[in-house]
């Protein structure tokens, strides 16, 4: 049984972001650091945890974007996946276009699973899996924080308001993974120097035309000054006062 | 400008909070396009309050009701809510990014091959076109984007949309959809959590960082959350307790956890990491309690007080409880 991950690169969740000179992108020379999208790196153990305990099949990590991305799918191979496809191309903040693109790819493959991070840690879209599964014509489930095998479907805990639902879902399907029990595992040194000699496709993206313009970027507006209202329990009733007529929260 | 459509949830037969915010958003936007704002319900039955969504300024609420939706399964409804676009004519469609939401409407975007705006803070209309304002990095910068061509989707956070009530009386009709029978995921089970009310959808949060020492001690901001009242407040938590164990990651707020915007924050023993506050900075008011006094979290909080969780939080909740009790 096959499983086919996307992921996606990332800046490092502890990047201060600075707008770019054009007024609607990030300004790229402040991110110091790339990494595969903290989701999408559980999304990767949970592929490699379902491999393991089949004790057969292959993992293939997939991503769409330039050159830099072959840092992040080694990554992924470095973890264990077996084999790293780089669909070459302009990511923008249009997830249908990046799903037609991914879609184009893995509608020829035989994949039982295809999973991906429930949202990417910079566009924060949270739309790419259920697009790529409805373009397919295959199911998904969302929000996934833990499943298991039985037969020909998954038994998946996904994340709603107020708790978990267990969903069932047929094979082949698609889930995007959240956090919960796939923690990802760091990459040995054995597994780093094992990812350089296995297989990584580079090819060109098909179709990938945004419809979603950015028009403007901005940070948000800074907060007015704050005031410490005193020390300890002893501040809390002018707390809850300031609060109730100052703040009219409460 | 054609019109826009409201995608309103329902939950035990009547209609959840969040459609009325969506609906109120929809109208206030088709006002500025010139056109109207409709409300569309799915299920197994008509709530009894979907006339109600009038009031919020639905010209129409339209339910497409029928055994097959009576349980959410994402490809059925979003092949149902596709066919009511198209049917209608629609030039837009507003969801709320509940978990709902955020599941239904990217598939139903790609069924109308037109692009989606998610987690959306603010609708305007300018040169004639939608303009949505929409969080990236998890709240650290906000982009504005616009639809070319085609029907234009967003999904609206919950509680950044005020809720307005117009008095106005929207008629209920019922549109048919079809059947289909496409393969599907299937709810089997729901293990309710502690609270009922989502981080995300709540008017006021307590979060608990991890100088709250261990999941032991949440009863202190559990007692703070009852004090306000768990239908309008929920509690939350900062990335470190839930990579701990503590809580569960549905409560986590910041970057790989959720980004909230509610009316009052509070921020117990949370130091307040960059991702933190990318996810909560955007809250109307916010208190910090922390021990130290160089703490980030202090950058960002309207009242800080500096000082012991473990004494502040008890007297917290009493005087809170004393403040419910008088007013």
């Amino acid at each position: 049984m096959n499983i086919t991950v996307c992921l996606k690169r990332t800046p490092d969740t502890e990047t201060r972001i600075q707008v770019a000179g054009d007024g609607v992108s990030i300004d790229s020379a402040g991110v110091k650091k790339y990494i595969v999208s903290p989701y999408d790196e559980m999304a990767v153990e949970a592929a490699l945890r379902t491999r393991e305990a089949l004790g057969s099949g292959e993992v293939t990590v997939l991503s769409f974007g330039d050159d830099a991305v072959v840092e992040q799918l080694r990554a992924g191979l470095a973890m264990g996946a077996d084999a790293g496809i780089l669909l070459r191309g302009e990511v923008t903040m249009d997830g249908l276009a990046t799903a037609k693109v991914l879609a184009a790819e893995l509608e020829g493959r035989d994949d039982a699973l295809v999973l991906l991070g429930v949202k990417a840690a910079d566009d924060d879209q949270q739309q790419v899996g259920p697009m790529v599964a409805t373009l397919l014509g295959r199911p998904c489930v969302t929000a996934v924080s833990s499943f298991q095998l039985e037969g020909d479907k998954a038994v998946c805990l996904r994340e709603v308001e107020g708790g978990m639902e267990k969903v069932e879902v047929p094979l082949p399907a698609i889930l995007t993974i959240t956090k919960g029990t796939f923690d990802p595992r760091f990459a040995s040194l054995k597994g780093i120097m094992a990812a350089k000699r296995k297989p990584l496709e580079q090819k060109e993206a098909q179709g990938a035309e945004s419809k979603l313009t950015v028009r403007g970027m901005a940070l948000p507006p800074a907060r007015p000054e704050g005031r410490i209202v005193g020390e300890g329990a002893d501040a809390v009733p002018e707390l809850v006062r300031l609060l109730r007529e100052e703040a009219k929260v409460l | 400008m054609s019109n826009i459509l409201a995608v309103v949830e329902q939950r035990d037969g009547a209609i959840r909070g969040v459609g009325r915010e969506v609906v109120s958003a929809a109208a206030e936007a088709a006002a500025a396009l010139g056109g109207e704002a409709h409300a569309l319900i799915l299920g197994g039955t008509t709530p009894g309050d979907a006339g109600s969504l009038g009031e919020y300024g639905a010209a129409a609420v339209k339910t497409a009701c029928h055994d097959s939706l009576s349980q959410y399964a994402p490809e059925r409804y979003a092949r149902a809510v596709t066919q009511v676009v198209t049917e209608g004519g629609y030039g837009a469609v507003f969801f709320a990014a509940t978990a709902q939401g955020k599941d239904l409407a990217p598939r139903v975007a790609a069924l109308l091959d037109a692009p989606l705006a998610g987690d959306v803070t603010a609708v305007a209309v300018e040169d004639g076109a939608l303009v949505f304002t929409r969080p990236v990095y998890a709240g650290k910068a906000f982009a504005k984007v616009t639809s070319e061509g085609g029907v234009a989707l967003a999904s609206l956070r919950p509680n950044v949309f005020a809720p307005q009530s117009l008095g106005g009386a929207g008629s209920v009709q019922e549109v048919s959809v079809e059947a289909s029978d496409v393969a599907t995921s299937t709810v089997v089970e729901f293990q309710a959590a502690g609270g009922d009310l989502d981080v995300a959808e709540a008017s006021i949060i307590v979060s608990g960082g991890r100088g709250m020492k261990g999941p032991e001690n949440w009863h202190l901001l559990e007692a703070v959350r009852d004090a306000i009242g768990n239908d309008v407040a929920a509690l939350g938590a900062s990335r470190a307790v839930v990579d701990a164990g503590w809580r569960s990651h549905g409560e986590q707020v910041g970057q790989t956890g959720k980004t909230v915007s509610p009316k009052l924050y509070m921020a117990m023993a949370i130091s307040g990491a960059i991702q933190h506050l990318a996810g909560m900075r955007t809250s109307q008011t916010i208190v910090a309690v922390n021990k130290d006094p160089d703490a980030p979290i202090f950058g960002v909080a309207d009242y800080g007080v500096v000082g012991d969780v473990f004494e502040v939080l008890p007297r917290l909740a009493e005087e809170i409880r004393k403040l419910k009790a008088g007013s």
